[in-house]
């Protein structure tokens, strides 16, 4: 088992450096320049020559491609061209906020949908199950930006039971602070919620057929002690695979809510840095979620291992 | 029971009423985030709207209407021959360090903005010094090389401002400048706070805090706006709910002028023949853009220049709304299968108004094939590159028809006329010879239909109906809160 997960570590770093490596490339491919960017109309070349300059924007790829990754390696992202503060302190800043976030989605979507596929399954058929069906097809169909701008019309500009967005820090306190995630944490959790029911009702109806099953119920255990205790744990695994891909995702792929709720995150720093053509930045950032997918990947095979016994004796 | 119940819902309230803001603090909103907070090394307008005025101060400065009054020099003087401008700083003045501010700081801050190797956006304003002195600690003398009837205008730009040597260095995030208001903090992302500063030389403010939040989307804006989270939010990103606004007593809608002249860029080289220029100029229908793409807020223009200026001219009737002039001078200079090229920078005002005027050209036979891009691109390619036919964008610096002189400006006119015609002016300082010299300049870029004028940007702000003195319109492109206060009472 150690040799195996020692393989799928060593497969994972290649995967890492191969996505450094397009990752670099791909944005020296990119129309426009950081330097002209930050001057505007007016600069004279001089100026936007002596910035490129100083920025490190001029010297061969193959010299600028390793500096980078051996600043890496040693804790330096770089420096941000557009704000000139490390990357490394910007992500700091960001990732109090999406790291938080994106556990609270993934708790609420889990607490959600794993009773809910329980009941959708176990009542297999019933009008419970179609209702659970139909309102996760709606869950999925709704689009979360919409939903988030629903949610912030009812209750922060109708109710004012929160404000409109915005985070205050944590500085401020950790209640202040939960607050302001807790509508962008619903938004996100709602599809990703109904996403994980549908996989779970599935995966448990699958495990439901199997013998196994019928003979617990022969054996005299009931209803729920069987789905809780048999099914469940074996119907983890496509869950977890889920879970795993949904965290990654919370992580960066929130720049939506993140605008909607005008919340300082990742996503909104690599947006930005787009935009602004702020190249180390997208680079560095991108590079840190990279290896935070690639880690989480990781992770998530470890939990099948756990999961599942048969997965341990190769 | 029912005591503490309603006690505790009214605390619960209260602390959900999110950012309630005290008489004397004030949120105000921005769309952009600025990069960095030295208004002295970069273009970004987003560093003036915080910075110009409330932390750091010129030599002059601009008011909210446009006028150029003292700021740091309390008073100046030019010799007869117009080359030696001698200002008299005021005695007193300190940084927000501590440290004072005084002549030895102007020479340093001048010198560092016209030096070879600065990265000052706006060099030009500077070019034509040739020597800075301070000969005692509050006169500053500085020599241009030609006079300059403009120079004093040109030291109230934001890029001008006074900086210290001991903090220069640490501008870009942690400002230090002479205003009043001092930076707290930054969060980056999310807002930036100021205080008032004790130091200050001049009458203090009314506010003692202030908080710049940066919202981008514009349902957020609307969202924090009607929420109560921000008190102010003097350039609304959201010009389609201004209604909302106006409907409700709890808002004011602040609707003023800008320096913004918004124009369909015609690339002069590709687009050689002025009657092919003329038939697209008669094309445009100016009102259908503004009523189409900016809800109404704007003000049409003839010319490459401010309605609001008292120099302006209109010369709108030159290029009205005439389809059927523009066919007939399509035809007449054989150019009646027309195909250009659009790019359409960001902004609505660009993309909203490109496709109406797309297909205002289309009613006339010229087809358009049109490009959305970022700014990063434009830049690149429209600007530096000069690959473009037709582009749409506002030019917001104040008082300047003087790029028309710029034979390689992206737009690419060259006419030997009009860059004698700027020379002159740059030498007069008489406000009758330049009135007179800045409506010929108007007329000549109107004649050569160089570009297509559209319309004025209009500065469209929502603010709490308490809150008094922000500006009405932008002369430079700033917040000033220092005349800013909330109306007592409800």
């Amino acid at each position: 088992m150690i040799r195996a997960l020692g393989r799928r570590a060593l497969s994972l770093l290649l995967a890492l450096i191969a996505a450094s490596v397009v990752i670099f490339v791909m944005l020296q491919a990119v129309p426009g320049d950081p330097a002209a960017f930050m001057l505007g109309m007016n600069a004279s070349e001089d100026a936007v020559a002596a910035l490129r300059a100083e920025l490190g924007l001029e010297g061969p790829l193959v010299v600028r491609y390793l500096a980078w990754i051996s600043g890496m390696l040693g804790g330096d992202f770089g420096t941000s061209y557009t704000y000139r503060v490390p990357v490394a302190e910007l992500v700091s800043e960001r990732i109090v906020v999406s790291a938080p976030l994106a556990v609270m989605a993934l708790v609420l979507s889990t607490v959600i949908a794993i009773p809910v596929g329980l009941i959708a399954a176990a009542r297999r058929g019933g009008a419970a199950d179609w209702g659970i069906m139909g309102g996760t097809q709606l869950g999925i169909a709704v689009p979360n930006f919409w939903f988030a701008m629903i949610l912030v019309l009812v209750f922060a500009v109708k109710l004012r039971w929160v404000s409109a967005g915005g985070f205050p820090g944590w500085d401020a306190g950790l209640w202040p602070g939960v607050r302001a995630l807790v509508l962008p944490a619903i938004a996100l959790a709602l599809p990703q919620a109904s996403i994980l029911a549908r996989v779970l009702r599935s995966a448990l109806l699958d495990t439901l057929d199997q013998d196994y099953i019928r003979t617990a119920r022969a054996k005299g255990l009931s209803r729920r002690a069987t789905v809780v205790r048999h099914a469940l744990r074996n119907a983890m695994i496509p869950v977890l695979t889920i879970l795993g891909l949904q965290f990654s995702f919370l992580l960066a792929g929130a720049i939506i809510i993140e605008n909607v709720f005008f919340l300082p995150g990742l996503g909104r720093l690599i947006f930005q840095g787009i935009t602004q053509r702020d190249l180390i930045v997208v680079q560095s950032v991108t590079m840190v979620l990279v290896f935070a997918v690639i880690l989480v990947t990781f992770l998530v095979d470890l939990a099948y291992t756990v999961a599942d016994p048969r997965l341990r004796r190769r | 029971m029912t005591q503490t119940l309603k006690m505790s819902v009214a605390a619960f309230a209260l602390m959900a009423s999110g950012a309630w803001a005290a008489q004397d603090s004030i949120i105000i909103g921005m769309q952009l985030e600025p990069p960095n907070l030295d208004p002295t090394g970069g273009a970004a307008a987003a560093i003036d709207e915080v910075t110009y005025a409330n932390l750091f101060e010129g030599l002059t400065r601009f008011a909210s209407d446009g006028a150029v009054v003292p700021g740091l020099a309390q008073s100046w003087s030019v010799s007869e021959d117009g080359l030696t401008w001698t200002f008299d700083l005021r005695p007193g003045v300190v940084f927000h360090d501590g440290t004072a501010m005084d002549s030895a700081d102007v020479v340093f801050s001048l010198n560092r903005a016209r030096a070879e190797d600065s990265t000052n956006a706006q060099k030009a304003l500077f070019a034509g010094i040739a020597d800075v002195s301070a000969p005692d600690t509050t006169t500053v003398v500085i020599t241009l090389d030609a006079p300059n009837g403009n120079f004093a205008f040109n030291m109230a730009w934001g890029d001008a401002v006074i900086v210290a040597p001991e903090s220069v260095a640490t501008n870009a995030t942690q400002p230090v400048g002479t205003g009043p208001f001092r930076f707290v903090e930054w969060a980056k992302g999310d807002s930036v706070t100021l205080e008032r500063f004790d130091g200050y030389w001049g009458a203090a403010p009314a506010l003692t805090r202030a908080t710049f939040k940066f919202i981008s989307d514009p349902n957020a804006a609307f969202a924090a706006m009607m929420a109560g989270d921000v008190n102010a939010f003097p350039v609304f990103p959201a010009p389609e709910t201004l209604a909302n606004f106006d409907a409700d007593p709890r808002f004011s809608v602040i609707v003023g002028s800008t320096e913004g002249e918004t124009i369909l860029a015609m690339n002069n080289a590709n687009l050689t023949d002025v009657r092919v220029r003329k038939a697209i100029s008669h094309a445009i229908d100016r009102q259908a853009i503004i009523d189409g793409a900016m809800f109404g807020y704007g003000t049409p223009i003839g010319t490459h220049f401010a309605p609001h200026n008292p120099d302006y001219v209109d010369l709108t009737g030159g290029s009205a709304h005439d389809p059927d002039m523009a066919r007939a001078l399509l035809a007449e200079a054989g150019a009646t299968d027309l195909r250009l090229r659009m790019a359409l920078p960001p902004p609505s005002y660009a993309r909203r108004g490109g496709e109406i005027i797309a297909s205002q050209l289309r009613a006339v036979g010229i087809a358009t094939d049109i490009t959305n891009m970022e700014w990063a691109q434009w830049l690149e390619q429209v600007f530096r590159g000069k690959d473009f036919d037709l582009t749409i964008v506002s030019h917001t610096e104040p008082a300047d028809i003087n790029i028309y002189a710029r034979p390689n400006y992206y737009f690419q006119y060259d006419n030997a006329g009009f860059q004698a015609l700027m020379e002159t002016l740059g030498i007069t300082a008489d406000a009758d010879a330049r009135t007179a010299l800045l409506q010929e300049a108007q007329k000549m870029i109107a004649a050569d239909y160089v570009n297509g004028y559209l319309f004025q940007l209009a500065k469209t702000g929502v603010a709490d109906s308490r809150v008094e003195g922000l500006w009405q319109n932008a002369p430079t492109q700033a917040n000033d809160l220092t005349g800013v206060s909330w109306r007592a009472g409800p």
